[in-house]
Order: structure tokens, then C-alpha cells, then sequence
């Protein structure tokens, strides 16, 4: 029985998705139904196999080529998997409850919900998967579902043209991802993650291949992960609906990337080179996102450069080499990711789909629950020290003060700057006076959607402490360094914060205005140029070849050529029987000569 | 004595006659029979060559004279055919004169 949970983990929602879009597409209650019933199911069973050891679940052989390529359905039941099907699954639990509040009059409920489980067959297959070709499989469909998910307001050109951005910019990535691993199997002979890692020593003596081959995984977690410089796609994916960037960007989507940097973790590190490249990508990421965020003016798109820094910092301790820095950050960072999504998508119900911070304001009186709940993700993920995020941070923070200054000293300024910024949309939102009408009218969310909120306050409120995330987590080792550290990272939280409450309080229009920092960078702005640019480049060549090479060429010369043949031909027709039958006497003649006597 | 040189010469200005006749009139008519003219100078050298070269057994070589019935009956047939074209050729345009019959040129 135990040894099929993971099955019915992965086929439930799996099962879901078919049944609602085959049957019940219709029945808009009985498909979230089905859904939510799924998504409890893969998270129950999460639990039961948290619970257990030993279990060995049945495998088959999915492809196998002649001995040479051999790949499983198998699954890999580690430490890591089980902590990263239980965050998964449960906050997948949560936002889809949350779902059936905040998407409870939409036109397509059924086809929303249907995504959603598919989403959620796709990433917890992500976790599950035991070698790189089910992992890239998986991988691809959680792209996938995510173009329908964050295009799920298809009819709204941004919707869409933010799906297409998602999955165009992560398809890059994944390019490389695909690459890098035919070159470990090329060099390993083998995809299956147990049986690469006793392979690579060999591979130790070509230090070159194995820095590419690493970079090229990595490559995946760039665009999955969205770190610079394919982060572009995250802050647009904000225009799908509040619950799927939750879903998104806190818990799966850009997750999966950690986690699978962490999963092959053994590659990576066998690569100095490779690890110095990923922890600055992943430290360029979460300042530069933290800059960013400073000057921003949607909600969700705060939130959704915080998330950009977040991961930064995720990366950069798997380029420290630290796997359980990443992943406790990755496990608090989910709680409390989800929690500010949701409680910003509860502010965004109850303004009517307003998004902007400069028109709301005071919603602390209105909003009392999600005020309290998006203060703790807030304090949270700026690591205020009973909150959860301080002590994943200061995982982060106390070993990039070890192995690697400059990090630490670019990491001390992104958390300066995530401070500032949550402060300042704390501030702006949720005190001070009412800007709009909306912002005075509004009233507290229902308990569907409020719940969530209050379960996921609790766990980003907990799951900083040892004795609960020793429970599920290897925690990263205290060093003696760790004493210094959270003293710097408290006084910069302090200078942080302050200065955004003197600077923000009882202000209705933003003091700050740094052009460089609203346009994003002019990120994609160069996109847009390099896009045009290289298109141009493309489509000038493309129109040479087709104008003069395929048109004058090829179907001129054939036309022109049939015409002048005809026109030289044409002058042997002079309409005259005897002149035919002369030459043809001639024919005949120079036939004759020609067989008898040569 | 006729020699078989006789009968080549014979032949040879039957087939000269007809290819001339080929060659310079206009009307299609004279020129069909001018054709069968040419076939016959060749039938007629052919029987010629059977005539002239006798077997061991003494007979003539029956094989040629049985390929000239052969040509006599394609050649009755190619009339045939050909005059059949020339009275629907003449319905159509009313003449029978090679100058006039020109369409196919451009």
C-alpha cells in the first residue's frame, strides 16, 4: 500500500486535470471541487510519506535503446524530496482553497482549475523524478501549464503577451538545460541521477567539459528560476491571476530551479569555476531585483522583484555550495512568499482588481486579518528576527561571510534594500489616509480566502525555528562567524526600514523618482532592440535570398529560360511541309552516315 | 538477262519519283501517293533481293516476300488512316494545298 503513494501522489491531480477538462467542464463547483479533492489527496499522501522510511515505490523502464539509453518512470525518496513534496503540496493545498474564493466568479473556473491540477502533476513530478529525462519532461510542463495559468486572461492582450514572454524566456533556458544534459550523458552513460554521481570522478581530469556541462544545467535554473539575465519574465507573469503567481512564484515554478540545482547538486560542485558563475549570477539577481523593487507601484510587482531577490539569494548559496542554506530559504521563503501573494491578492479583491499602491492606503482599519498576515510575510521576508526568513537569510548572509566577502557585502546591501521596500509598501498601503474611494469602502475577505492566509501567518512565523524546521530540514551548520553576522543584518534592517518610514509616511505621491530603477534597468527595452535588431538583421538576409535567390533565380531563370529555348525553337516551325520534310530526309541521312559508316 | 542490278535501278528512280513528288507538290493528295510510291520501290527491291538470292534448296528466300506482304498491309492501312485525315482536313478548311495548312506555325 505505502509503496504506491508516490503513484497517487503524482496521478491524482494528474487524473483531475483529465476528468475536468474531458467531463466536467461545465460543472464549474464539481470541477474546483475535484481539484481541490486532488491537491488534499497528493498532500496527504505527502504527509503519510513523510511519516515513513523505506518506502520503494514500483518502477518501470520507460525508454530503453539498445543498452545504451536507459531511462526509469522512477522515483527518488530522499530527505530533500519528501520536505519539497510537503511544501508543494501544501501550499498547493492553500492557494487552491484560496482559488475558490478569489476566482469564484470567472467565466472559466473549470479550465482554471483544470491548469491548476496539471500544474501541480507537473511540479510535484519535478520532485519526484529520479533521473534528468523525467525531470526535463516534467520540467517542460510546468512551462507549459504556466503559459495557460498566467494566460488564463487570455482576452487581455497583457495576459497573453506576458504568457508568451514566460515560456518564450524560459525555453532559452531550458535550451541549455537540454544540452547540458546530453553532455552528462555523454560522458556518463547514464541519466539516472544515483548513477551519475559515482561516474563523475572520472570526469574529474576534464575540468573544462564539466564546468560547461554544469553551467548548462544551470542554464535551466536561469530561466526556471528567473535570474538574471532571463529574469525578465517574472515580474510580467504577474498578469495572471493573484492565486497562480503565489502558486508561481512562491512555493513551485521558480522553486523548481533551486531544487533542481540541488538535486545535481554533485555536479555543480565538482566545478569551482561553475559554482564562483552561479553564486554571482545569483547575487546580481537579488540586487538588482531589490533595485528595482525600490521603484515600483504595483503591488504584485513588488512582490514580484522581491521574489527575484529572494531566489537570488537561493542561488547564490547553491553557488556557495551550501544545499541547505537554499533550501531553507527555499522552505521559508515558500510560506512566506505565498502568504504576501495571497494577502496582497485578498487587498486586490476587495479594491476591485486595484493594483496600484498610490491609490490605496489605511487599509490597516478595513483589512484588519490581511493586514496582520502580510505583516508577518513582510516582516518575514525581510528577516525581522522571530520571523521565519531571519534565520534562512542569516544562513545565507553567515556563509557567504565565510567562504566569500564581496557576496556577503552585496548581499548585507540587498537585504538594506528589501527592508526599504517592504517598508515602504507596508507603509503606503496599509497607513496614512485612504487615496481613493475604492481604498475607504473596502471591507475584509471571506474566511475561504482569509484561511489560508492565517495557516500560511503561522508557518512563516515557525518555520524559521530549529524545532521546526529541524523536523523537516537539514539545517545548515551555526559557525562561529554566525554571531557577527545577525547583528549587521539586524542594524541594516533597522537603517532599512527607518529610513522607508521617514521617507514614506503621510505621502501621497512617491519623493523618489529614478527613471533608471522604474524602467526596470531598460531591461526590455535591450531585449526589445537586440529582438529587433537580430530580426531585422534575419529578415534583410532572409529577403535577399528569397528576392534575388529564389525568385530571380531559381523561378525566374526556370521561366525565362523555358521562354528563350521556345523563342529559338520556335523559328524551326516555318509552317512549310516540305521544309519538315526535308530536314527530316536530312535526319535520316545523317543517321544512316552515322550507323554505317562510323 | 534482267539482273538484280536492273531491278535496283528500277527501284531506286520508283523511290526517286516519289520522293520527289514528296518533295515539290503542294496538294496532299499527290503527296500520299507519292508516299505509297516510295513504299513500293521498296517492296519491289526487296522482291528483287528474294528473286536473286536462292537457297541451297533452290527455292527463292520466302522470308522477305513475307515481310513485303507485311508493309502492303501497313501501307494499305497508313491510307487508309491518311485519306480518312485528308477528307476531314478538307471539311474543315476546304482545301487540300500544304501552303494553306499552317496553324501550327507560330
Amino acid at each position: 500500500m505505502n509503496s504506491i503513494l508516490p503513484w497517487i501522489i503524482l496521478l491524482g491531480p494528474l487524473l483531475s486535470a483529465v476528468a475536468i477538462t474531458l467531463f466536467t467542464l461545465r460543472w464549474k463547483a464539481l470541477s474546483s471541487f475535484i481539484s481541490v479533492a486532488a491537491v488534499l489527496l497528493s498532500f496527504v499522501c505527502s504527509c503519510l510519506i513523510f511519516s515513513q522510511s523505506g518506502i520503494s515505490p514500483p518502477e518501470f523502464t520507460w525508454i530503453e535503446l539498445g543498452g545504451v539509453f536507459k531511462v526509469p518512470f522512477g522515483f527518488v525518496l530522499d530527505g530533500l524530496s519528501k520536505t519539497m513534496l510537503l511544501v508543494v503540496s501544501g501550499v498547493g493545498s492553500l492557494i487552491h482553497i484560496y482559488s475558490l474564493g478569489y476566482i469564484r466568479d470567472d467565466k472559466g473556473k473549470s479550465r482554471y482549475f483544470a491548469a491548476l491540477s496539471l500544474f501541480m502533476f507537473a511540479m510535484l513530478g519535478i520532485v519526484l523524478a529520479n533521473n534528468f529525462v523525467m525531470l526535463f519532461v516534467f520540467w517542460e510542463l510546468v512551462g507549459f501549464t504556466s503559459y495557460v495559468l498566467i494566460g488564463h486572461w487570455f482576452y487581455r492582450d497583457a495576459a497573453a503577451d506576458a504568457a508568451k514572454k514566460a515560456f518564450i524566456t524560459t525555453r532559452i533556458g531550458d535550451f541549455g538545460f537540454m544540452l547540458g544534459i546530453l553532455m552528462i550523458w555523454m560522458a556518463t552513460g547514464s541519466v539516472i541521477f544515483s548513477e551519475i554521481s559515482p561516474r563523475l570522478p572520472a570526469l574529474t581530469s576534464h575540468p573544462a567539459f564539466l564546468t560547461i556541462a554544469a553551467l548548462l544545467i544551470f542554464c535551466g535554473a536561469v530561466g526556471k528560476s528567473a535570474q538574471f539575465p532571463l529574469h525578465v519574465w517574472l515580474a510580467d507573469a504577474m498578469e495572471g491571476p493573484t492565486p497562480i503567481s503565489a502558486l508561481i512564484h512562491a512555493a513551485t515554478m521558480v522553486a523548481a530551479g533551486v531544487y533542481m540545482l540541488v538535486r545535481v547538486a554533485f555536479i555543480i560542485q565538482a566545478s569551482p569555476i561553475a559554482l564562483l558563475v552561479i553564486a554571482w549570477i545569483g547575487t546580481i539577481t537579488a540586487v538588482l531585483a531589490a533595485l528595482v523593487a525600490t521603484q515600483q507601484d504595483d503591488i504584485k510587482r513588488i512582490l514580484a522583484y522581491s521574489t527575484l531577490s529572494q531566489l537570488g539569494y537561493m542561488v547564490m548559496a547553491v553557488g556557495l555550495a551550501s544545499n541547505e542554506a537554499a533550501i531553507f530559504h527555499l522552505f521559508t521563503h515558500a510560506f512566506f512568499k505565498a502568504l504576501l501573494f495571497l494577502a496582497a491578492g485578498s487587498v486586490i479583491v476587495m479594491l476591485h482588481h486595484e493594483q496600484n499602491i498610490w491609490k490605496m492606503g489605511g487599509l490597516s482599519r478595513s483589512l484588519p486579518i490581511t493586514f496582520v498576515t502580510f505583516s508577518v510575510g513582510a516582516l518575514a521576508l525581510i528577516g525581522c528576527p522571530p520571523f521565519s526568513g531571519f534565520f534562512s537569510k542569516d544562513a545565507i548572509l553567515a556563509l557567504a561571510y565565510e567562504r566569500n566577502t564581496p557576496i556577503f557585502v552585496v548581499g548585507l546591501f540587498t537585504a538594506f534594500l528589501t527592508a526599504f521596500y517592504v517598508m515602504r509598501l507596508l507603509v503606503i498601503v496599509f497607513f496614512g489616509k485612504p487615496r481613493s474611494e475604492v481604498a475607504r469602502e473596502s471591507g475584509e475577505s471571506p474566511l475561504v480566502m482569509t484561511g489560508p492566509l492565517i495557516v500560511l501567518a503561522l508557518l512563516a512565523t515557525l518555520g524559521g525555528f530549529a524545532f521546526f524546521a529541524r523536523k523537516f530540514l537539514a539545517l545548515p551548520i551555526e559557525k562561529e562567524a554566525a554571531i557577527f553576522v545577525p547583528a549587521l543584518a539586524i542594524i541594516v534592517l533597522i537603517l532599512g526600514s527607518g529610513l522607508a518610514i521617514a521617507l514614506y509616511r503621510n505621502r501621497t505621491s512617491d519623493p523618489l523618482q529614478v527613471e533608471l530603477l522604474r524602467r526596470k534597468f531598460y531591461f526590455d527595452e535591450f531585449y526589445r532592440w537586440l529582438i529587433d535588431w537580430t530580426q531585422e538583421f534575419l529578415a534583410r538576409i532572409s529577403a535577399f535570398v528569397d528576392r534575388w535567390i529564389i525568385d530571380a533565380g531559381v523561378v525566374g531563370g526556370t521561366s525565362s529560360g523555358t521562354w528563350g529555348i521556345g523563342a529559338l525553337l520556335r523559328l524551326v516551325q516555318v509552317g512549310n511541309l516540305q521544309a519538315y520534310l526535308f530536314l527530316f530526309g536530312l535526319g535520316i541521312v545523317a543517321l544512316i552516315y552515322f550507323t554505317i559508316f562510323r | 538477262m534482267v539482273t538484280l542490278g536492273d531491278y535496283l535501278i528500277v527501284s531506286g528512280m520508283l523511290f526517286a519519283i516519289g520522293f520527289a513528288g514528296v518533295m515539290l507538290r503542294r496538294n496532299l493528295i499527290i503527296i500520299l501517293m507519292s508516299l505509297e510510291l516510295m513504299l513500293n520501290a521498296a517492296n519491289l527491291s526487296l522482291v528483287a533481293f528474294s528473286r536473286f538470292r536462292v537457297q541451297p534448296t533452290g527455292l527463292p528466300d520466302y522470308n522477305v516476300q513475307v515481310f513485303v506482304f507485311f508493309i502492303i498491309t501497313v501501307a494499305a492501312a497508313e491510307v487508309a488512316v491518311g485519306l480518312a485525315i485528308l477528307v476531314a482536313l478538307f471539311r474543315a478548311r476546304q482545301t487540300t494545298d500544304v501552303k494553306d495548312i499552317s496553324s501550327l506555325k507560330f
